[in-house]
């Protein structure tokens, strides 16, 4: 049923912590290796110790440079499924395999119904489905639903692994509907904030802002350190997504077409 | 976003098939098609064989084409859900009328059967265009326009099919009919590209990381070394200059030389099968240039992550 319920009696989710991530991926890899073995069948990668890997991932840890008026500085950014009260990557998919749960406000996907359109990733602003070309569907955080109730692991590890493997407590699993809890208590005092609020689908996941003003720094920065470089400069992209369409005949006209065009 | 081609071939075939569907349907309400039993329902045929391959291709991008049918439940609230159910739906009147007409019966019941053929297929159409419209991360396709021009694309495409296939007849009412819906047709796509020519969206990077607006954000170092999908599906870039040119062809082939052929033919030509197929050719081309172009040119908001400014 991909219609949303009208209210979830829990609301789990985690809090992140912007000001003392330091962006060492422990949590990519700890999602991935939990996920991989878990609940939804491996997710699968494809040459992934060659020169072009790729493969589906819950969790992705972004590293930017932001400069304002008054303080610079590395911003890392942990990027999954927020969870969202009212998000349409539910109520787009055709099939009713992607559905929020009211016990406790988890989004999951069925990979047992998914017919794999697409769509739900299509819908999320923060780009938190990863499609999985193995197994055909969507795939997405679960916030560890095979561990948060897992009798059979000891009771710390009961938590969503990625939150587990963080060295520097950044982030917290909590349940947001309750006013009282560490979770909620933290984004109280920290002005904890619901990414892309503007966009409305109300994220339960809240990130709690890294402090403005002048960070105290040991050295200034050396010539050429990628840090001295300011906003306008060369920015390291990723290389141009190829194309994942066969490569036949219809690739040759169509290399044609691009030379015609771009001439 | 990435320009998949089955899904280019499914609206562009289906929504061809539709308007051809809807035209048929009136005009056989109207009382306007031929005594000949045989053109009426080679048009329906065509049009029913244009809508069911291009349902056909779009189980192709599917990653489990074999669950399709499950996409048939979701009709509270998914437009792709609907589109499935509009779309088996009207195979039933128009499935209904091919036969009526195959065997020549004479009933009343068939006036019934055009008109629930066509407004199957305004329903269908229309459902297509509101699974794009309805996405709020796209701006270019969250726009109240886009079903209106897959509408009217399907109508004009439509209208073209059935002046071509009703010109052995010699009747000339339905070069009119395409003419005139070309025209229509044109002024929703030129509006339509006016719309998100203004429109420089309303996300920003620094809304995306929870920032002032007047941070400046540059990407130090991505999450992976390679393109995931997000990158792939949503990421796809598509040049100013590539972009306007591709514009211009879709305008040309689409519009400059179908409007101009289907009105010689108006006005009474001996070449008119020959011209209309050109017509039809040529639409059909532009068709599927703008089809393209309407994934390449859509943006969507998760890129910003990825060094987008604005989306």
């Amino acid at each position: 049923m991909t219609s949303l319920p009208a209210c979830s009696d829990k609301k789990l989710g985690l809090s992140i912590d912007l000001d003392i991530c330091v962006g060492c991926q422990a949590c990519v890899t700890s999602c991935k290796e939990w996920n991989t073995g878990g609940y939804s069948a491996p997710l699968s990668d494809h040459d992934p110790y060659g020169a072009d890997p790729s493969g589906a991932w819950l969790n992705r840890v972004h590293s930017y440079e932001v400069s304002a008026p008054g303080w610079d500085r590395t911003l890392h950014f942990p990027r999954s499924c927020l969870h969202c009260e009212t998000p349409d990557c539910v109520t787009v998919c055709p099939t009713g395999a992607s559905y929020k749960r009211v016990e406790d406000g988890i989004v999951l996907v069925n990979p047992d119904t998914c017919i794999g359109c697409k769509l739900c990733s299509w819908a999320c602003p923060y780009g938190a489905r990863e499609y999985d070309h193995d197994d055909g569907v969507m795939k997405k955080c679960t916030l560890c639903v095979d561990r948060i109730y897992n009798d059979t692991i000891p009771e710390e590890d009961r938590v969503p692994a990625c939150v587990r493997a963080c060295p520097t407590g950044a982030r917290a699993f909590g349940d947001f509907a309750d006013p009282e809890s560490a979770v909620s208590r933290a984004a109280e005092e920290r002005g904890g904030f619901d990414l892309l609020a503007e966009f409305g689908y109300r994220p339960v996941n809240t990130y709690l802002p890294p402090r403005r003003g002048p960070v105290a720094q040991a050295q200034p920065h050396q010539p050429g350190h990628p840090a001295t470089a300011r906003p306008g400069s060369e920015v390291p992209a990723l290389p141009k997504p190829a194309t994942t369409e066969g490569k036949g005949r219809l690739d040759t006209l169509f290399a044609w077409v691009d030379r015609a065009l771009t001439r | 976003m990435h320009p998949a081609y089955s899904v280019i071939f499914f609206t562009t075939a289906s929504g061809a098939g539709y308007g051809l569907m809807f035209w048929l349907g009136l005009a056989h309400v109207a009382g306007l098609l031929p005594d000949s039993r045989w053109l009426p329902f080679l048009a329906l045929a065509t049009a029913l064989v244009l809508v069911t391959a291009g349902l056909i291709s779009s189980t192709f991008h599917l990653g489990h084409p074999e669950r399709a049918w499950r996409a048939l439940s979701q009709w509270r609230s998914s437009w792709l859900s609907r589109e499935g159910i509009a779309a088996l739906a009207t195979y039933v009147p128009a499935g209904l009328l091919a036969l009526v007409w195959l065997f020549g019966v004479q009933t009343p019941l068939s006036l019934l059967l055009g008109l629930l053929a066509a407004a199957g297929a305004v329903v269908t159409v229309w459902c297509t265009g509101m699974i794009y419209a309805s996405l709020r991360t796209i701006r270019q396709w969250h726009q109240p326009l886009v079903p209106l021009v897959y509408l009217g694309l399907a109508a004009a495409s439509g209208a073209l099919l059935l002046a071509l296939i009703l010109a052995f007849s010699g009747l000339h009412w339905p070069a009119v009919l395409a003419s005139g819906s070309l025209v229509l047709a044109l002024l929703l796509k030129l509006a339509y590209f006016a719309r998100i020519d203004g429109d420089r969206g309303a996300y920003t990077a620094q809304m995306a990381l929870g920032l002032d607006a007047e941070a400046h954000v540059r990407v130090l170092d991505p999450p992976h070394t390679r393109p995931n999908f997000i990158m792939r599906e949503m990421g796809y870039e598509i040049g100013r200059r590539y972009a306007t040119r591709l514009r211009r062809i879709a305008l040309v082939a689409l519009f400059a030389v179908p409007i101009p052929l289907a009105g010689l033919v108006v006005l009474g030509s001996g070449l008119s099968p020959l011209m209309l197929a050109v017509a039809t050719l040529s639409a059909g081309i532009g068709l599927l240039v703008e089809r393209w172009l309407f994934f390449a040119e859509a943006e969507h908001v998760s890129m910003l992550y990825y060094g987008r400014p604005r989306a």
